[in-house]
């Protein structure tokens, strides 16, 4: 009996239930679809390095998922308890008749049970099917060719979302059995009745929080860009972000009672047609939801920020690569490693030691490679140090005010100075541009745009350095582009470039070897990987960097970025879109009878659509937009954060951002819409 | 005919199949002229309230026409019939249907903005029918400060501020406590006699129906009885329905 009760209910009030249906499919498929990348990726044929970077990618996609079910159990439970509310008067006509809450708590289970199960079947189909096109999403991300399309079922993925999903679903039963036990059957029946109080702020006081907010808001703002170079280390960011969170919960609080005050002030727009009904709609919604308005709010600005800096990434990375790599190979092993040294760093062996006397090509004789067979265009070059030059003797007298302002830089590290033929050497391997050198000058080269304002600040002072008891000045004022080691991202801190003659044989620290492959790509890599399984490989501090692991590396790295990205973007529209459905659909009943009242007195069709569209439109507006403002400023501290990796192609992911947003939050819109268009929808 | 702002000819409204078939209305006629105060009184079930939903056009007749200033309304579709509700007629309810997000000033104006009036004319028109029902100290207050006397006053002064042809009345004071009702009633007279709106008022309860000048009993959907109000005073006009309500069968537990 309670069985059919609740099959019927579900029948009856599917209308109702189209949102949350749709947001509990949208949610196990795309679930299911992010954890089964790892079955996607199976097939495509990459190599040993990729596939590790697919597995680290996969456990973090995994990682994410724990939060992602958080996140979905929240939604889940807030939806219901929505539901709950929408019928409140069905169950108290249920206890009248002399049914036991057990019973009603017995009825909503076999609801869960049943909306759990047909979510699951249709959500875990759809998953299955768009899984497909997401393979050759995975495919293009890895580079790897398609031509062998399959089919692909990932049989894990589908128990982990059932297992996932089911214990959400087992909360939520347990919620409602707790909210129905706590009912009292007068507020059960009257539920609808109470009409809810308008409460009425102070106009004074909503002026000043608002104002008071904004000044805050904007502190929050102008600390992650103009001063964001003073936010030194990680939990200073945590300011920041608090008084945002508090300061949109603020704004939110007192605009909804400014709004109201500023649109009545424009008599001739607020008495027009239905305008004040809409108003006053929209301020009594905002005002009982503020708390979830500042939530959406700020999961929003997450979305934004996430995906448009996910995909920013993902772009650069290939950009970057073509300029930061321009050859194949870069070689290089520490020389005259000291005993203190060791003594610093448990890395250094005493072999090491030993062999950093030798020069990179006898280390590499050692392993039996002969860079001549392999290589071709081969640069050698050396890199120097002296105990006299640190970073803070390059910074001159801004030394003190940069150490109070970033107190965390390792101020002690040795610079490391290279001669200007050397460096004119590399340069014209890797496309650089050569320089040129008085004989006593120095000139610094750095790419890392986090360096070079300090940089230059001591450059502009003129500071002067001493090497072996002759001085140098700067020849620029400025910091010049360029860099020594191939790498995917702009990692240049900055090396001295300074005439020939001011270093000597002792002041060796690195020696490095720049140079392309001969012959067949390929085939030369696996010969540089399989030094890493020589016998001297131990013994030696050699270090290499190829392009093609570094493009690998990179490619993985863009592909997770991207996927975590895509996941935790998605995953927050929805939920931030859901919420905003569901509040708006479980009024529909309240709104059915205002919009009733409306028609009584004569208000046209198109006049009624207009004002429920306007409704809802600002409704689902009104976060978006202070999010859109909070994300300006977002984006503006992402990128800086991201300026090693590189901010190419902003403009573009922000483009893709936004049709994400649009297509996700605007289909929630109009599905809303539709929905409470039928709602209201009077038999006349 | 010119004086007849209403006048319902041989209208039927029939629910259900042809095998149960409800009459609610079984061919009724009547009219109502300009500036009259009309009652229409009768059981729970008796018609009363489906009468009222034809001729305001929430609900139709089955056969039958309803001529309101001559028109046929029940020929009229769509959005013919929401601009005939907004600019010829005005609603009071029983529950007063006051829009709970909104203060009664703004309630007031609805009515008139949808007819795309101006803001100035609008204040205008509210100051002015504030004072007369005595209503402007609660314009800036929303329903659910006001007691229920109040709303159906400002749902009143809803009702007539777009100066419709005619005022429909849904037990006015159904909701209302004695003391209100006899106020608001009072006000309905005033409103009558002063600015000489139509009324069509349907009640169940003999007190309401007194303040009428003309009481139409229903009855199983046709008319029982009707009578005239002439020169009698308030309270003899009251026994005269309570016979009648007794004839009828009706609660006189209602009748004050």
């Amino acid at each position: 009996m309670l069985f059919k009760l609740s099959l019927k209910n579900i029948k009856k009030s599917f209308k109702d239930y189209v949102i949350y249906f749709f947001t509990l499919i949208l949610g196990v498929s795309i679930f299911y679809i992010f954890n089964s990348i790892e079955s996607q990726t199976i097939m495509l044929n990459v190599k040993s390095s990729t596939r590790e970077i697919i597995d680290l990618m996969i456990n973090l996609l995994s990682g994410v998922s724990v939060f992602v079910s958080f996140v979905l159990g929240f939604l889940i439970i807030y939806a219901s308890r929505f539901l709950i509310k929408r019928r409140k008067k069905e169950f108290g006509i249920y206890i009248t008749l002399g049914m036991s809450k057990r019973k009603i708590s017995l009825i909503l289970l076999f609801e869960t049970i049943f909306i759990g199960i047909i979510s699951l079947f249709v959500g875990l189909a759809l998953g299955v099917i768009l899984s497909q096109f997401m393979s050759i999403l995975v495919a293009n991300m890895f580079e790897a060719d398609l031509t062998k399309f399959k089919f692909t079922f990932s049989a894990a993925s589908c128990i982990k979302t059932l297992i996932y999903f089911g214990i959400m679903y087992l909360f939520v039963m347990i919620f409602n059995t707790i909210s129905i036990s706590k009912c009292k059957l007068i507020s059960l029946l009257h539920g609808d009745k109470l009409s809810e109080q308008v409460k009425l702020k102070n106009p004074i006081i909503c002026t000043i929080v608002f104002i008071i907010s904004s000044i805050f808001l904007g502190y929050a703002y102008y600390l992650v860009t103009v001063k964001v170079e003073a936010l030194g280390d990680a939990t200073q960011i945590f300011k920041p972000i608090v008084i945002g969170a508090i300061t949109t919960f603020l704004i939110f609080w007192s605009l909804s009672g400014l709004i109201i005050k500023i649109v009545t002030s424009f008599k001739n727009t607020y008495y027009k047609g239905l305008n004040s009904f809409v108003v006053r709609q929209i301020s009594s919604k905002i005002n009982t939801t503020v708390f979830s308005m500042s939530v959406i709010c700020l999961m929003l600005f997450i979305t934004i920020c996430v995906l448009s800096s996910a995909l920013s990434i993902k772009n650069s990375m290939t950009v970057n690569l073509k300029t930061l790599a321009p050859i194949d190979i870069d070689l290089s092993k520490k020389l005259n490693i000291t005993e203190e040294d060791a003594k610093n760093n448990w890395l250094l062996t005493p072999n090491m030691i030993e062999d950093s006397k030798l020069t990179l090509r006898d280390t590499l004789l050692k392993m039996d490679f002969n860079p001549d067979t392999y290589l071709r265009d081969i640069v050698e070059i050396y890199l120097y140090e002296s105990a006299d030059i640190k970073i803070s003797s390059t910074l001159g007298t801004y030394y003190d005010e940069c150490k109070s302002k970033y107190p965390f830089l390792r101020y002690e590290m040795r610079e490391s100075l290279i001669k200007l033929s050397d460096y004119n050497a590399a340069a014209r391997l890797l496309g650089n541009k050569e320089l040129s050198l008085n004989n006593d000058e120095y000139i610094i080269v750095a790419d890392y745009d986090g360096w070079i304002p300090m940089r230059n600040e001591g450059l502009k002072r003129n500071t002067k350095i001493k090497i072996n008891d002759q001085t140098y000045t700067p020849k620029y004022q400025e910091v010049q582009p360029g860099f020594i080691h191939i790498s995917a991202n702009h990692v240049n801190m900055g090396i001295i470039i300074v005439p020939d003659d001011a270093l000597t044989e002792e002041m060796k620290s690195e020696s490095i070897m720049l140079a392309n492959y001969r012959g067949n790509k390929e085939e030369t890599e696996d010969v540089i990987l399989s030094l890493n399984n020589h016998s001297y490989n131990s013994l030696t501090s050699l270090n290499g960097a190829t392009k093609l692991a570094l493009y690998e590396s990179s490619i993985g790295l863009g592909a997770m970025v991207t996927f975590i990205g895509l996941y935790l973007g998605i995953i927050f529209l929805i939920s931030s879109a859901a919420i905003l459905a569901l509040k708006e659909l479980s009024e529909s009943s309240d709104n059915k009878m205002r919009f009733r009242m409306l028609r009584k007195i004569g208000a046209d069709e198109s006049m009624i659509n207009r004002a429920l569209f306007y409704q809802i439109a600002i409704f689902f507006m009104f976060p978006l937009l202070v999010a859109i403002i909070h994300s300006i400023f977002g984006i503006i501290f992402c990128n800086y954060i991201l300026e090693t990796i590189g901010n190419e192609k902003l403009l573009e992911s922000i483009i893709t951002t936004s049709i994400f947003i649009v297509l996700i939050y605007g289909g929630y819109f109009i599905i809303t819409y539709l929905c409470s268009k039928n709602i209201i929808k009077d038999k006349v | 005919m010119e004086n007849n702002i209403l006048k319902i000819d041989k209208i039927e409204k029939y629910y259900g199949s042809r095998s149960s078939l409800t009459k609610a209305i079984n061919n009724i006629s009547f009219e109502v002229s300009k500036g009259e105060f009309v009652a229409i009184m009768g059981q729970s079930g008796s018609g009363k309230t489906t009468l009222l939903n034809v001729i305001s056009t929430i609900d139709r007749v089955t056969s039958g026409s309803i001529y309101v200033g001559g028109k046929d309304i029940t020929k009229l579709k769509g959005n013919a019939l929401n601009r005939f509700r907004r600019e010829e007629l005005g609603f009071i309810f029983q529950d007063f249907n006051l829009l709970d997000t909104l203060t009664a000033y703004e309630n007031i104006a609805l009515s008139l903005s949808i007819q795309n009036i101006k803001a100035r004319e609008i204040d205008e028109r509210i100051t002015k029918v504030a004072k007369e029902l005595d209503i402007k100290d609660i314009l800036n207050k929303y329903p659910y400060q006001m007691s229920g006397g109040q709303k159906q006053r400002v749902a009143s002064a809803r009702a007539i501020i777009t100066n419709p042809s005619l005022v429909l009345a849904d037990e006015p004071t159904g909701a209302l406590d004695s003391k209100s009702a006899r106020m608001l009633l009072e006000k309905f007279n005033y409103l009558n006699e002063t600015l000489k709106a139509t009324i069509l008022m349907v009640t169940h309860d003999a007190f309401t129906a007194s303040y009428a000048s003309r009481v139409i009993f229903i009855k199983d959907g046709r008319i029982f009885s009707e009578i005239i109000r002439g020169e009698l005073s308030r309270k003899e006009f009251f026994d005269k329905i309570i016979d009648v309500v007794t004839l009828l069968g009706g609660d006189v537990n209602n009748a004050l």
